[in-house]
């Protein structure tokens, strides 16, 4: 179980999360959703091990992440982050392959390549192998990354993990992308979860959300407002409450879920 | 639909260039060995070369081999070549491994300040280290030198990194400028020092400030022979986490690596053998800057090819640089570090001109 207990985090004097608990658990897809600045992505990073709590804490299988090993938890957990920095000409492949840091002295070469191909095929990106990071599209560029930290714990039997709970952290995994590929990247995180990963995402659409999610969790000013099913969590009034916007809420043709629109 | 792609294929046509181009690089070097050592003043060919070195392990050929040359080839050039081969190595290494931790394809230790805090450190040691010596313990007494030179290089690397490193970012213009006051710092530093110094002095500060692989001997050369390899053999097996570095700090430790542990281990490493390798050369500039460039241009960033090749090709341009300098003027010899400066300064403007083009080499 990934969780977090009671977790502030003060940056620059400012509380940017207030006394947050939420947990999960392998094969859970939970969307965390709220407005910009509501500490979504302090959040993930707090469950990631990158931002230790000021208090509170951050717990794998009820260990302290700072209390793991680097090594270890990165064959537990795999993070997407927002943005990448990466400015140096890196072919595609051999970046997939950097997911593969973890594992080094305990997969083969075969073993490794094999698992990179399998992200790559996943993501629709096995194409671009040959291709540096920089001459990528947005899309393509989140879409290789995205391969990457699928290479990292997504194959269960790749001996690493041994029928551990693995989890995915992804920080807005559909920033800058159409709306093909938005869904596209939801439906690849559905299928990681289906096979026992525990999924988090923070999105920005609510909608994205309630479509694909099994649970949300909605942040407003460094606190959880609100946890559960989404169908029950994201209401009129919460749009009205949180992002003090109003809304109508339409039926969706196909799945049934509610669709939100301005009012 | 798409292609069928042998993700295979791509891995093995990767490693075949990877091989051609370090064994090529392996060559070059070699090459580069057998002409600074066998060109100069007095010539050695590359037989009598042979029969010198195997005559010096007890096995004897056929050639008769003339005591003048044996003597300069054990005495002079074989030490300088070695100098110039692990300075070379020590500064491309030292380069590349800068420019992944920093993310940065710029960062140099001569242009960042960490050779120039290094040799400022060194010419105290020469000016004012007469002063100290006498109570200092002997084994300390003689390791002065490449020791202030480490500590100044250590100096100068904190500096900058806590200077140019915010948030786990490392600001590209803030690490240049803080590069170029911590340069002029350390210019006046030394500039003090020249003021200070007698005829003597000034005469060996002068080697410093320009850099040469001349009048190195065995007995200077072997006590900092390890400081200078074994750093440069300890980053050769930091690449993965390099390469890591490259998609960020956080990225890095979301891959599973001990980030802080890593950065702090090669800054050490870096200012440990600069250190040493200015103790013993000088300010070479340029060499850390360009070489990694060069590979990265050829074969690409990954570190685990780019770190081996950095190390090939920066021995071969110091010997080259080395043997060039001293060899053009005849009878007099050129400054090495005025030579990879002439070299580097219109390759690094070249380098800004291509940024400015959206170009990232």
């Amino acid at each position: 179980m990934l969780q977090a207990v009671g977790v502030s985090v003060v940056a620059g004097g400012t509380r940017i999360l207030r006394d947050v608990s939420i947990g999960m658990r392998p094969g859970d897809l939970l969307g965390v959703i709220g407005p910009n600045g509501a500490g979504k992505s302090t959040l993930l990073h707090a469950l990631s091990g990158a931002r230790r709590p000021d208090t509170g804490e951050a717990l794998l299988d009820g260990r302290p992440l700072r209390r793991w090993r680097p090594g270890d938890l990165a064959r537990r957990r795999a993070v997407l982050a927002q943005t990448s920095v990466l400015t140096f000409p890196f072919r595609v492949l051999d970046l997939v392959l950097l997911g593969r840091s973890a594992f080094a002295g305990r997969a083969s070469r075969t073993d490794d390549l094999r698992i990179a191909e399998a992200a790559l095929r996943e993501t629709d990106a096995l194409h671009l192998i040959e291709r540096t990071y920089p001459t990528l599209s947005g899309g393509e560029r989140q879409r290789v990354q995205l391969a990457r930290v699928l290479a990292q714990i997504w194959l269960p039997d790749d001996g690493g993990h041994r029928g551990q709970g693995r989890y995915l952290l992804l920080d807005e995994p559909t920033n800058n992308l159409d709306i093909a590929h938005q869904h596209a990247i939801m439906a690849i995180a559905r299928r990681v979860c289906d096979v026992g990963v525990g999924v988090v995402a923070v999105l920005h659409d609510p909608n994205l959300a309630v479509a694909s999610c099994d649970r949300v969790c909605v942040m407003n000013a460094g606190e959880i407002v609100a946890e559960g099913p989404p169908a029950t969590v994201i209401t009129e009034d919460l749009f009205a409450e949180v992002f003090g916007i109003r809304v109508a809420a339409l039926l969706h043709p196909i799945h049934g879920r509610p669709y939100f629109v301005p009012a | 639909m798409v292609l069928a792609i042998d993700v295979e294929r791509t891995d093995h046509k990767r490693r075949r260039r990877t091989r051609f181009y370090l064994s090529s690089f392996a060559v070059s070097l070699v090459a580069a060995i057998v002409l600074a050592a066998g060109y100069g003043a007095v010539a050695i060919a590359p037989q009598d070369m042979f029969s010198i070195l195997a005559s010096g392990f007890g096995w004897e050929t056929a050639a008769t081999v003339d005591d003048t040359q044996r003597m300069i080839l054990l005495a002079i050039r074989l030490p300088r070549v070695c100098l110039g081969i692990l300075t070379g190595a020590v500064l491309a290494a030292a380069g590349a491994a800068l420019q992944g931790l920093f993310r940065n394809p710029l960062a140099d230790p001569a242009l960042i300040g960490i050779s120039t805090g290094a040799a400022l450190a060194a010419a105290a040691a020469i000016v004012l280290g007469g002063a100290v010596v006498v109570y200092l313990p002997a084994v300390l007494a003689a390791y002065l030198l490449p020791l202030a030179a480490f500590v100044g290089g250590l100096a100068a690397t904190a500096t900058v990194y806590r200077i140019a490193s915010r948030d786990g970012r490392t600001e590209v213009a803030t690490l240049l400028l803080a590069g170029i006051a911590l340069n002029a710092i350390a210019g006046a530093g030394i500039g003090l020092l020249i003021f200070l110094s007698d005829d003597q002095q000034l005469r060996n500060l002068n080697f410093w400030l320009l850099g040469s692989l001349g009048g190195v001997t065995w007995v200077k050369l072997l006590p900092t022979i390890p400081v200078m390899a074994i750093p440069v053999l300890w980053l050769l097996t930091l690449s993965r986490q390099l390469n890591a570095f490259l998609l960020g700090e956080t990225e890095a430790l979301h891959l599973g690596f001990s980030v802080e542990r890593t950065k702090r281990l090669i800054l050490v490493l870096v200012a440990l053998s600069v250190g040493a390798a200015v103790a013993l050369t000088g300010v070479i500039g340029f060499v850390g800057l360009v070489v990694p460039h060069m590979v990265r241009l050829a074969i690409g960033p990954d570190h685990r090819i780019v770190l081996p090749a950095s190390v090939l090709l920066g021995a071969t341009l110091v010997l080259a640089a080395d043997l060039a300098a001293r060899t053009i003027v005849v009878p007099a010899e050129l400054s090495i570090g005025i030579l990879t400066s002439c070299l580097g300064g219109p390759f690094f403007l070249w380098l800004l001109i291509r940024r400015r083009g959206g170009n990232m080499p």
